[in-house]
């Protein structure tokens, strides 16, 4: 049998999703965003969402979101996101509003507006992808930054005592009333994207029966920051973050 | 005996050659091109074992450019 017998519409098993459009991606060989920007599109055709979906694009690698996925989008200031898509769920309540955030932009500069944004329980979904680094600006040591770990900030490994323990926002957040989901996942293997997948449609729904706030961690990988091939990256990732940011749900309800 | 062929299709413009696809396989049917380049200069993926596929697509789903579409047909 030829490849020609078998590359026919009623074979296809997976294939780039329709929202992705043909922008060459700026990202880095192997990195986290692609993957992730690519379950948001497949979620959001399969819930028939384009026309009603707004993101809100960060500050950070993910910047440019709004260049590869053909939904509406608006870009904030850095950490501002969820101050943006608390604006614009309360002014359009009938859209499926989310924000993509990176640690730095969610977790330093965005600790304050993140954080009341899932106590006041607004409905909106917020995709969280924690690579424990400032990926875009060369790799400096963020507030999720593990102990010991080696950034350009921190070259001698994050000394715990003189600048602070690995931030486990999610905990904290998972604490609010306001938050309805509040899960950790991961994108290194075809189980783990899947799972992704149905606790982002798990989130886009709760967003949309104004259940509260959903937060879906994802923990990824900054190969270019970290100075790994993108392999040694995912190994790296679940044998050092695994650890400390564990999968699973700590609020689903 | 495979009961299932499966075939992958990347696009090679696209494929920025991390090799992620080429780990999640579990038939050993990917590589990246040991010699060839794309036009930005990246080895990218091509089917090395074509006969090896089994349409999983578990190499679909790891892939962050989205540049691979995965077939797949019942045999016999």
């Amino acid at each position: 049998m030829n490849a020609n017998d078998i590359i026919s519409p009623e074979n296809l098993v997976y294939a780039k999703p329709g929202l992705m459009n043909d922008n060459y991606m700026h990202y880095c060989p192997g990195c986290s965003h692609g993957v992730v920007h690519k379950v948001i599109a497949e979620v959001i055709k399969e819930m028939g969402l384009q026309e009603k979906t707004i993101g809100i694009a960060p500050v950070g690698c993910a910047v440019f979101a709004y260049n590869y996925l053909d939904i509406d989008w608006q870009e904030a200031a850095h950490g501002r996101a969820p101050a943006l898509a608390t604006a614009v769920k309360r002014l359009l309540p009938d859209r499926m509003v989310f924000t993509y955030q990176g640690d730095g932009d969610l977790a330093a500069i965005g600790t304050a507006e993140t954080i009341h944004a899932a106590n006041r329980g607004e409905n909106i979904a917020i995709i969280f992808i924690n690579n424990g680094i400032y990926g875009m600006t060369g790799g400096q040591m963020a507030p999720t930054t593990l102990s010991n770990m080696v950034t350009s900030t921190s070259p001698d490994g994050r000394n715990v005592q003189m600048m602070g323990n690995p931030l486990k926002i999610l905990d904290m957040l998972a604490l609010l009333d306001g938050v309805c989901l509040a899960t950790r996942t991961s994108v290194h293997t075809a189980a783990a994207v899947k799972r992704t997948r149905r606790m982002i449609r798990l989130a886009f729904e709760n967003a949309m029966a104004g259940k509260g706030t959903s937060i879906v961690e994802v923990v990824s990988t900054c190969n270019a920051g970290w100075k790994m091939t993108p392999a040694a990256a995912n190994d790296w990732m679940v044998e050092n973050m695994f650890p400390v940011y564990p999968i699973g749900d700590l609020k689903n309800i | 005996m495979a009961k299932v062929k499966g075939y992958v299709e990347v696009n090679t413009d696209r494929c920025k050659g991390c090799n992620l696809c080429v780990i999640s396989c579990p038939s050993d049917t990917l590589d990246l091109q040991p010699r060839e380049v794309n036009d930005r200069g990246y080895h990218y993926a091509f089917m090395k074992n074509p006969d090896e596929c089994i349409g999983c697509a578990n190499c679909g789903f790891v892939c962050p450019e989205g540049c691979i579409t995965v077939y797949r047909k019942k045999v016999g």
